[in-house]
Parts: C-alpha cells; sequence; structure tokens
C-alpha cells in the first residue's frame, strides 16, 4: 500500500529582501510587498518537501502531497515543491482566507486533512519566515490527536515506524515513533533540491486541485480572529554607529581594539 | 487582579534559570498580577524566596518525555484546570516552544510566540513581538480570556525582588501514554563558555568565505575568554556546527560585546543578538545592514583588520 505523506508549505514574502526594501503599511497592518520580487515558498516548508523526497529516493512507494491554505496564491511559487518532485499540490483557496490567525489556520487545515486524508505522516516546517509563530503545526498535531516530534534533521522509515535524529541547543535525541505522526522539519537537514528540468516540465503540466473553505465543510464564523493584530511597525535604530578609521585596514583593526578597551569593552 | 502561571526551568546546575526570574518582572508588567510558578523537576532551595504566591513542583520527570513533553503538556494543562490563570507564560526555551503551543491548543485559547512586551490595555493582554525575521515589530490583541504566551530571552530584567510563597508538589493523576519515545540523546561537546553565558562573542558569516577563517575567531574568543557565534548562512553551508548558530532560528544571546565578522546583519540574525550590550562590526561592504545596528564599526577586509585586532587585543589582555 502506497505509504501517504503531506507536507504543509505557506506563501510568504521572500525574505531574502534586503531590510532596507522591507516596508509595511501601518494603515492596513500589512507588508507592502517591494517591487518585483514574487512571494516564495516558506524556506523551512521546502525543506519538508525535502525530507519527504529523500525517503521517496531511499526506494519507498510514496506519495507526496504538498497541502497550503490562504488566498492569492503565486501559482509559480506554490508550484516549486512539484518541481522538486512532490506528486500532487492541494490548496484552500479562499478570499475569506486572507487574514487569518493560526488558530483558524489549524481549523482549515485539520478540515482539508480530514477531507483529503488518511495520512501516514505530516511534515512542516519548523516556521514560517513571516510570522515567525512556529505553532500551526504543533496546534495540527494537538487537535488531530496525533503524536509530534518537532525540529527534525533526519529521519528513516521502517514500516510505520519512523527513527528520527531531532536538534537540541547542543546536539541531537535519536526518538522512535510509530505513524501517523506530525513532524516539523528544520533547516539542518540540508538545503532543498534545485528542481531539474523534467521537474520543471511535470509540474507545469500538474493543476493544483483546489477547495474552497465551503468545500471543507467550514464557514466564515469559523474563522474569527482571536490575536487580533493592532499594529505593525517597523522598530526604529538610532543607533549612529561610529566607524574607526585607521591609516589602513589592518591599523584600523588597532584602533578598534583600542577604543573597545577605552570603553571597557575588553 | 490578574492571575499569572508562570513555568520556569531550572538550568544545568539546577538552580533557576534567569529566564523564569525574567519572566516574574514580565507577569508584574501586568494589573495587579497574582502569580504561580510551577517547576518541572527537582525544586530548587531558592523558591522558597521567589516574589510569587505559591509554588507548585512537578517533581518527577521521566527522562524519555524530555523533548517530546507529552507528560509534562498534560501535568500543566491539569495544573491550569485547577489554578485557572488568566494569563499563562513560558520562556521560548526547547521546552516552552513545544509544550506551550500545545497546551494552548488543548485549552482552546490563543497563543502567541516569542513576545517581548505585555501588558494589559483595557481589560485585555496586548503583546509585542518581532515578526517578519525581525525586520517588524507587531502589537497583538489576545480576544480570549485566558491566554498562552512565551516569552523572549532576554527581553526583561531578572526579577530580584523576594517574598515568601507557599510550596506545594503537584502530582499528576494521568499517566500519558508515551506515543513517541527518546531513545538517545547525543551531546556535541564544545569547548569552552557557553554561547548563552558568554560576555563576549565573536562570531562570523557569509563573508569569511570558508571554514578555516573560524580557526582566527576561536583564537579571539579565547583571548576574550568569550565564545564563537556564527550566523545562519555559515551553519547551512557547513563552515560550522548549527550549534554555535546565532539568530531567530538560533541561539538568543546577550553579552555585553558581540562582534560580527563578515555578517551582513539580516533582520533573522539580529533578532539572536540585538540585546547584546555593543555590537561591533568588521565588513567589507559599507552598505551592509551590520552597520545600522552596531555601535563601532570597521569597513574593511576581515583578513587584514582581524589579525591587527587580535593582536591588539592580546596586548592589552597581557
Amino acid at each position: 500500500m502506497v505509504f501517504r505523506i503531506v507536507v504543509l508549505a505557506k506563501q510568504v514574502p521572500d525574505p531574502e529582501v534586503p531590510p532596507s526594501q522591507f516596508k509595511v503599511d501601518e494603515s492596513t497592518n500589512s507588508v507592502i510587498p517591494p517591487n518585483g520580487v514574487p512571494p516564495v515558498v516558506n524556506g523551512f516548508d521546502l525543506n519538508a518537501v525535502e525530507a519527504a523526497l529523500r525517503l521517496r529516493d531511499s526506494g519507498l512507494d510514496i506519495e507526496i502531497t504538498v497541502l497550503s491554505v490562504g488566498s492569492e496564491f503565486a501559482m509559480d511559487a506554490m508550484k516549486k515543491p512539484l518541481a522538486m518532485g512532490a506528486d500532487r499540490l492541494v490548496l484552500v483557496d479562499d478570499p475569506l482566507l486572507s487574514q487569518i490567525d493560526s488558530a483558524a489556520t489549524v481549523k482549515v487545515l485539520s478540515a482539508a486533512i480530514a477531507k483529503d486524508g488518511p495520512f501516514d505522516l505530516i511534515l512542516g516546517g519548523r516556521q514560517a519566515s513571516d510570522w515567525d509563530q512556529a505553532h500551526v503545526i504543533i496546534g495540527l498535531a494537538e487537535v488531530l490527536g496525533l503524536p509530534l516530534v518537532s525540529l527534525i534533521q533526519k529521519l528513516e522509515l521502517d514500516d510505520d515506524l519512523v527513527t528520527l535524529q531531532r536538534v537540541i541547543p547542543d546536539g541531537y535525541q535519536v526518538i522512535s515513533a510509530r505513524c501517523p505522526l506530525v513532524l516539523t522539519v528544520t533547516n539542518e537537514l540540508g538545503e532543498p533540491r534545485y528542481p531539474n528540468l523534467r521537474g520543471i516540465m511535470q509540474a507545469s503540466r500538474k493543476q493544483a486541485e483546489i477547495f474552497t473553505l465551503e468545500d471543507v465543510g467550514l464557514s466564515d464564523t469559523d474563522i474569527i480572529p482571536k490575536l487580533e493584530i493592532k499594529k505593525l511597525y517597523i522598530p526604529e535604530s538610532n543607533r549612529e554607529v561610529q566607524l574607526i578609521e585607521g591609516e589602513d585596514e589592518a591599523d584600523s583593526g588597532k584602533k578598534l581594539a583600542l577604543r573597545l578597551h577605552e570603553e571597557k569593552l575588553i | 487582579m490578574t492571575s499569572v502561571l508562570l513555568v520556569g526551568e531550572c538550568d544545568d546546575s539546577g538552580s533557576l534559570g534567569q529566564p523564569a526570574l525574567q519572566a516574574i518582572t514580565a507577569a508584574n508588567r501586568l494589573t495587579d498580577p497574582e502569580i504561580t510558578v510551577v517547576i518541572v523537576g527537582d525544586l530548587p532551595p531558592s523558591v522558597s524566596s521567589l516574589p510569587v504566591g505559591l509554588v507548585l513542583g512537578i517533581p518527577k520527570v521521566d527522562e524519555s518525555d524530555i523533548g517530546i513533553y507529552e507528560q509534562a503538556t498534560t501535568d500543566i494543562f491539569q495544573i491550569i484546570n485547577r489554578v485557572h490563570p488568566d494569563v499563562v507564560l513560558f520562556n521560548k526555551s526547547d521546552f516552552g516552544s513545544l509544550v506551550a503551543p500545545r497546551v494552548a491548543f488543548r485549552l482552546g485559547v490563543v497563543f502567541a510566540s516569542d513576545c517581548m512586551e505585555i501588558s494589559n490595555v483595557d481589560g485585555s493582554i496586548v503583546v509585542t513581538r518581532p515578526v517578519f525575521g525581525g525586520s517588524a515589530l507587531a502589537d497583538f490583541e489576545v480576544a480570549t480570556t485566558q491566554s498562552v504566551i512565551t516569552l523572549r530571552p532576554g527581553s526583561f530584567s531578572a526579577s530580584t525582588e523576594t517574598g515568601n510563597p507557599s510550596v506545594e508538589e503537584f502530582i499528576s493523576d494521568v499517566t500519558v501514554d508515551q506515543r513517541a519515545s527518546v531513545l538517545d540523546t547525543i551531546e556535541e561537546s564544545r569547548e569552552g563558555v557557553r554561547l548563552e553565558d558568554a560576555n563576549v562573542i565573536v562570531s562570523g558569516g557569509r563573508g569569511l568565505g570558508g571554514p578555516e577563517p573560524f580557526s582566527v575567531l576561536h583564537d579571539l574568543a579565547n583571548v576574550l575568554e568569550g565564545a564563537v557565534g556564527a550566523s545562519r548562512a555559515a551553519c547551512d553551508a557547513g563552515w560550522i556546527d548549527h550549534a554555535y548558530q546565532v539568530g531567530l532560528t538560533g541561539k538568543s544571546v546577550t553579552p555585553d560585546l558581540y562582534i560580527a565578522v563578515g555578517i551582513s546583519g539580516a533582520s533573522q540574525h539580529m533578532a539572536g543578538c540585538s540585546s547584546s550590550r555593543a555590537i561591533v562590526a568588521i565588513n567589507k561592504d559599507a552598505d551592509s545592514n551590520i552597520f545600522k545596528e552596531a555601535r563601532y564599526g570597521v569597513v574593511g577586509d576581515w583578513e587584514k583588520v582581524l589579525p591587527a585586532f587580535l593582536s591588539a587585543v592580546r596586548d592589552i589582555k597581557s
């Protein structure tokens, strides 16, 4: 029987935009997308896609579904996991989902998983690079009543037994668990693969399977935010850097040391 | 009155960690707080003088639960249902990052992570947290009567007040069926000072160009009795182990002196080190963001600046 993995993926503003180009609209509490920089799939979620692909590379019969909820999807970005090798892309795409909080996101994800599942393994990135809350997938595990192991850097599958390496501050833990199971994946797993030409061609032929909020059995009253954003702003930096300049770069280094000593920092 | 349940952790030496004392300061930002501290693990003697009303200890900790925390989640869930706090505070540690959201979703209440500020505004709780990799801050208002919050380490000063709390043991009457178990813990032995405890950190980034230069950083850190750190770019490139990573997804550090060498100063890195007392930048790109965050800087090639800096520091120290 085919082993079914669902990878949760989120569309985010490109985090590589330099801080000087990062702007917010304080009247709507939203980020102003920088000109010409399209959104991307959250980097940690691509690590999770990579984790699923590595399991399949090991010769197992695995189907990989990528699931996302939101609105105004940039299809070029969202198809990247397909180009990397994932089999299906399922989107819950509804204008009602444009500004939902994480509790509502968990509700929609669990409804979509109930409709499209069951899955043996639910994977996602350790956190998203936009709101950085790092808990949607943890909440999802709680709501689905499934065990959860976070911060995975390596995983091996033997039937329904999963052996995991979980990153801790100064090393890692080896953890064993049985499917169905929820895992969050961290960048220590390694870089997501680049799509090859064949992958890109296949992805371009595939269509996303799209559900509305109603399709997954929910309505607008189910997704009222309970954590409301009041103000989004860029912190002011009043710090004026004091540049230390010497006769040459080596002299600058020496003068820096003397200055830090004067200031009792060393 | 605001009833606050604060989940505190002990450090490796078994004493109550600084983050727990910082969380007491955070709790005191709320209106008329009545604080209960829960401690997972053996109670350190210092708890008997904490400036709080009640200390509850959860004495038995199953080693195989550490890292998964299913039993801990259930124990704290039970305590919440006994104490009925308005706010539950955790520190954003390995433990808090996992247990706090689980507890929140089990209770069906709002969760906010990594908060730097907390206050009561017109009867609601308002928190401030970094978003978009630290590029922006956001204020959120909690719309439920109960909430679970994790606090960013170093955002509040540690409480120095004392008190005379009641101290009780909490004995759980629910034993969780462990669905995942820890088979082994591999500690990568690290020499010298821990990043989190270091007064001086010498950190390297993409601009170093490879793994070898980190040996110069180690030399400098040794002379300054500090620790070596790194940006995510340097760790992801495999130049240094991820255990050295400073930033939003690495360690949050608060040294007196943070020397950033070849680090551009991306927001997600600064999120881990911006609470340093002084940041010093050495970078050849005068336009890089690190110079907007640093107090002192040298624009130049680290290969020329750093050896001269190291030798001058050696002279000062000898």
